[in-house]
């Protein structure tokens, strides 16, 4: 073996394999263990739950609005936070890591005394006659709240380092300032834009603890895919747990495979997408 | 002349635009952010600061907070060490497979956390790989703090080695070998120069694994089988407490936890202000 | 110090950085590696500093195994190219770091690290910045913090990678002179990294020219620069104009002018000439009849530009189409009443020849012949101008 000139490669990469192996990989083997137990026909009959069916909807269409969202929302409070200078800016920026700070649990109770129908939103809302917790709407917001330091922390540094000298120069060759924004700044951004998206979404598939108070968990309806897992643990239906554990991993996976593909296809022009 | 007079229509519409974004930003961020964290504050004080204190000072509450700090406790060091590991071995050397490490470190953050515990009672469970071995032991893993522990442990893996890996990445082994051929050893090195090099960035590593493993809900949640006073962590307690409509209490719990994410979101900020350019990666091959 | 290398060997995964690398260096020799980006030079000085190991081959230091010797005993001072000067230290922290990691049995007391640190100071004028962080210097203090850190563990062996390749044209010229006269007073065994030929020429008392993985050529400057040994030699160090030849019976030619001879006895077809600027003759004007015996080609001057003493000439010759450089004295441009446009006559006196394989159609290294004019017979040469 080449010798190294810095120590340690041996006894890091060692200790780093083998704590991820027991703590990562074997529990997940297990996991696919534990799922190829219930079979063909048991993942089908499973997956053909219209029970089931209803919450994968819900947690993968809620997911993708609710990262759509916040691409729109997280970039308007990025470029806000990065191009202006107003008071209390600093604080409006810190005050974006909230929902990576705030545990989910108390995001929950809290989101859902606000949005309840006695709540001091859900009550204005509901004078409209939009109901918001326990209702489909609610899941959305609590996955919206969840997702959004993702792409608002993303696009911050890269918006930080565009290059001013283009939009002079579109602006210089006649652009109006909306044009230099959709057809110069908005392409260099969709990459980024693209991977807060994908942290997103990532997380608010996989969200439990915000949703599941905001959410009723009225099956059919307002019930997402974890609180499925969770509901069938308890009643020690392992298999059944596991099968559709692996099937929300793959279909997480599938999702974020997509949004890289569609990443390296819009960084096309930069060294990195050769 | 007819240049100047028409720029100024132009500033004005822009100033408009400017203002506009800013002000639907800001409302945005106290509507949807600020509001919520205002709803903890005042839920857990509305029936008074006495009602407040005794949810506190119960005993449940109490062994809630011992609980939480005990997990955080184990699970933060342990992913400490192993996140200054794998940074070392994998901005260091050049092995085979450097690619697949770096995404399995990254696995946990997108795996929902419902299946990060249920995969530990699929492997510890009655059920599990090793329940019946364990059980004919006296060995309780699930339904028991060793649970919570390791769940806690796979939710907050990523968090160290995130911050380390792209910022000695950038960094370059170079001081490390100045340190080599000047006759450092390989602990001299380390804490002579490694250590100096990435302790703001180790720091807001571990500020953010702790904050994660403190609140989290979840994966905890899966693992917990939710034993008032002894299996039950913080953000359980507030579940459980909202579940039995002991509002009062889960906010007041709730508020404990708030202070925390907001004693992490300031000393983050502050660490960011202070030491930005040596937590963030700096731009390759530049000084 | 006596330092052997001996057949070292370097492959990394996609392409080999040295191949068969073979150089003795005596005590207290001043020596330059000098070559272009990828041609292997700063893996060698990695080696020697003990941050790399060559896949085969041996280094020799007075007799005894340099390889086997570990990085941190080897006694050698190495100067990073961008310095990696340790940030969270002062300038007198990173100066004794060496020193200070040292087995407490040799470690120097804290008051003579103190006095060696001020003397390094000293020598590297650097005197009463020893409190300043290295965010807080210029690149040239930077640049002897690293000179004075790596002095401090009183090596055996100073290696400097690039050593002037992140500073600006001034400060450059007036460290290479200081380091000039450092090596002159410590006597130190010095090996430098260097792709600035200028650098190389100027600094060492003998040059090692690398290429792709391999040395092409050990010599003192001079040496280098009037006997290039490979056409990668006359190409990369000073100017040279490249012509090919084709070979006419028993000589070689380019259009009008012709090299007598034929050292190769007919074996290639074809060679490839090395003309310096300076060894080009020219005549004017054109238009006089030139004997036929006196070789040379009719070129139409381009481009005139005045580099103080020297100026350099672009000639274009349409007999081949191609333009050549030639450097004239400036004395001689107003004398010959030079113009843009003027017509002149203009033959080599000199060239180093390699003949071209015919099937590879690369140039044969090995095959070197050195031509002056003083070869030919015929009389009356050209008039050269210089």
């Amino acid at each position: 073996m080449r010798r190294h000139v810095l120590p340690g490669f041996g006894i890091s990469l060692g200790y780093a394999l083998t704590y991820l192996g027991l703590i990562v990989l074997l529990p997940l083997a297990a996991l696919a263990w534990k799922a190829s137990g219930i079979g063909v026909a048991g993942l089908l009959h499973l997956l053909s739950s219209p029970r089931t069916l209803a919450a994968l909807r819900l947690s993968f269409g809620g997911a993708l609005l609710a990262a759509a969202v916040n691409a729109v929302i997280g970039l308007l409070v990025a470029w806000v936070l990065v191009r202006y200078r107003f008071p209390g800016r600093r604080l409006f920026d810190a005050l974006v890591d909230l929902p990576f700070a705030l545990p989910t649990a108390v995001a929950g109770i809290a989101l859902t005394t606000l949005y309840a129908p006695n709540g001091w939103l859900g009550g204005w809302l509901a004078t409209w006659s939009i109901k918001v917790a326990y209702a489909p709407l609610g899941v959305l917001l609590a996955m919206v709240f969840v997702g959004f330091p993702f792409v608002v922390r993303t696009l911050q540094p890269v918006l930080e380092s565009l290059d001013r000298d283009v939009e002079d120069a579109a602006e210089s060759l006649g652009a109006r300032r909306w044009q230099t924004f959709v057809r110069v700044i908005l392409p260099m951004l969709a990459p980024t834009l693209l991977t807060g998206f994908a942290l997103a979404l990532a997380r608010a598939v996989g969200e439990y603890g915000s949703v599941i108070f905001i959410a009723g968990n009225i099956p059919m309806r307002s019930e997402i895919a974890p609180l499925l897992i969770v509901q069938k643990l308890e009643q020690f239906d392992y298999a059944g747990a596991a099968a559709l554990g692996v099937v929300m991993l793959l279909f997480s996976f599938v999702l974020l495979v997509v949004v890289a593909l569609l990443q390296r296809w819009s960084v096309r022009w930069t060294e990195s997408g050769r | 002349m007819s240049a100047l007079v028409s720029a100024r229509p132009v500033a004005w519409s822009r100033r408009l635009v400017r203002g506009a974004l800013v002000l639907l930003a800001v409302g945005f961020l106290a509507l949807f952010l600020l509001l919520p964290l205002a709803t903890v504050f005042v839920e857990a004080f509305r029936q008074g600061a006495a009602i407040y204190l005794t949810s506190i000072r119960q005993h449940e509450s109490l062994a809630a907070i011992r609980l939480t700090l005990l997990v955080a406790a184990i699970a933060v060091p342990l992913n400490l060490v192993f996140g200054v590991m794998a940074a070392w071995a994998i901005t260091r050397f050049d092995f085979r497979g450097k690619a697949l490490l770096g995404a399995f470190i990254d696995l946990p953050f997108s795996v929902s956390p419902v299946i990060s515990g249920l995969v530990y009672v699929l492997l510890f469970g009655a059920q599990g790989w090793f329940g019946p071995w364990l059980d004919a032991h006296g060995v309780r893993i699930i339904f028991a703090v060793p649970g919570l522990v390791l769940a806690t442990i796979f939710i907050t893996l990523p968090f160290v080695a995130r911050e380390l890996i792209p910022l000695m990445q950038s960094q370059g082994s170079e001081e490390e070998e100045a340190a080599r051929v000047l006759g450092a050893s390989g602990w001299q090195m380390f804490f002579r120069v490694t250590l100096p090099n990435i302790r703001w960035a180790l720091l807001y590593g571990v500020l953010l694994c702790n904050a994660r493993a403190m609140g989290e809900f979840g994966a905890v949640s899966v693992v917990s089988g939710h034993i008032r006073g002894l299996t039950t962590t913080m953000p359980l307690e507030v579940e459980m407490r909202y579940n039995e409509y002991d509002f009062a209490g889960a906010f007041a719990v709730a508020s404990l936890l708030a202070l925390l994410a907001l004693m992490t979101m300031a000393l983050k900020t502050l660490l960011e202000w202070r030491y930005g350019n040596e937590i963030a990666a700096h731009a390759p091959g530049g000084h | 110090m006596n330092l052997e290398l001996s057949h070292l060997s370097r492959r990394f995964t996609d392409f080999a950085a040295l191949k068969d690398v073979s150089l003795t260096v005596a005590p207290g020799e001043f020596i330059a590696l000098l070559g272009p980006s990828g041609s292997g030079k700063t893996t060698l000085l990695r080696i020697l500093a003990g941050l790399d190991y060559p896949d085969s081959g041996s280094v020799l230091r007075d007799g005894e195994d340099f390889l086997a010797i570990h990085t941190r005993e080897r006694r050698v001072g190495l100067v990073f190219q961008h310095y990696a000067l340790f940030r969270h230290l002062t300038v007198t922290e990173n100066i004794a770091f060496g020193l200070r990691v040292r087995p407490w049995r040799s470690r120097p007391a804290r008051a003579e690290v103190r006095e060696r640190v001020e003397r390094l100071l000293k020598r590297v004028q650097l005197e009463g910045l020893g409190g300043r962080y290295p965010a807080q210097l210029s690149g040239g203090q930077c640049q002897r913090v690293a000179l004075a850190r790596a002095l401090a563990v009183e090596p055996d062996l100073l290696l400097l990678d690039e050593p002037f390749g992140a500073l600006d044209a001034q400060v450059r010229v007036t460290l290479r002179r200081w380091l000039r006269e450092l090596h002159e007073e410590l006597k130190l065994t010095t090996l430098f990294v260097t792709h600035d030929q200028e650098e190389a020429l100027e600094l060492a008392d003998r040059i090692v020219v690398m290429n792709n993985g391999r040395i092409e050529q050990v010599g003192s400057p001079e040496i280098i620069y009037q006997q290039p040994a490979t056409p990668f030699v006359c190409e990369f160090i000073g100017k040279a104009n490249r012509l090919t030849l084709r070979r006419d019976g028993n000589h070689f030619s380019a259009a009008e002018w012709t090299l007598p001879g034929d050292p190769w006895g007919g074996r290639h077809a074809q060679a490839v000439a090395y003309v310096r600027p300076e060894h080009l003759s020219l005549a004017v004007p054109a238009s006089q009849p030139v004997p036929a015996s006196q070789p040379a080609w009719t070129a139409r001057l381009r481009h005139i530009y005045l580099a103080g003493s020297v100026a350099h000439l672009e000639l274009h010759v349409a007999a081949f189409d191609q333009t050549l450089e030639a450097d004239v004295a400036s004395e001689d441009l107003a004398r010959l009443d030079l113009q843009p446009g003027s017509l002149l006559r203009v033959a080599p006196r000199s060239a180093v020849v390699f003949p071209l394989d015919d099937h590879s159609g690369d140039a044969v290294a090995g095959d070197r012949w050195a031509w002056h004019d003083s070869e030919r017979k015929e009389p009356g040469r050209l008039r050269s101008c210089r």
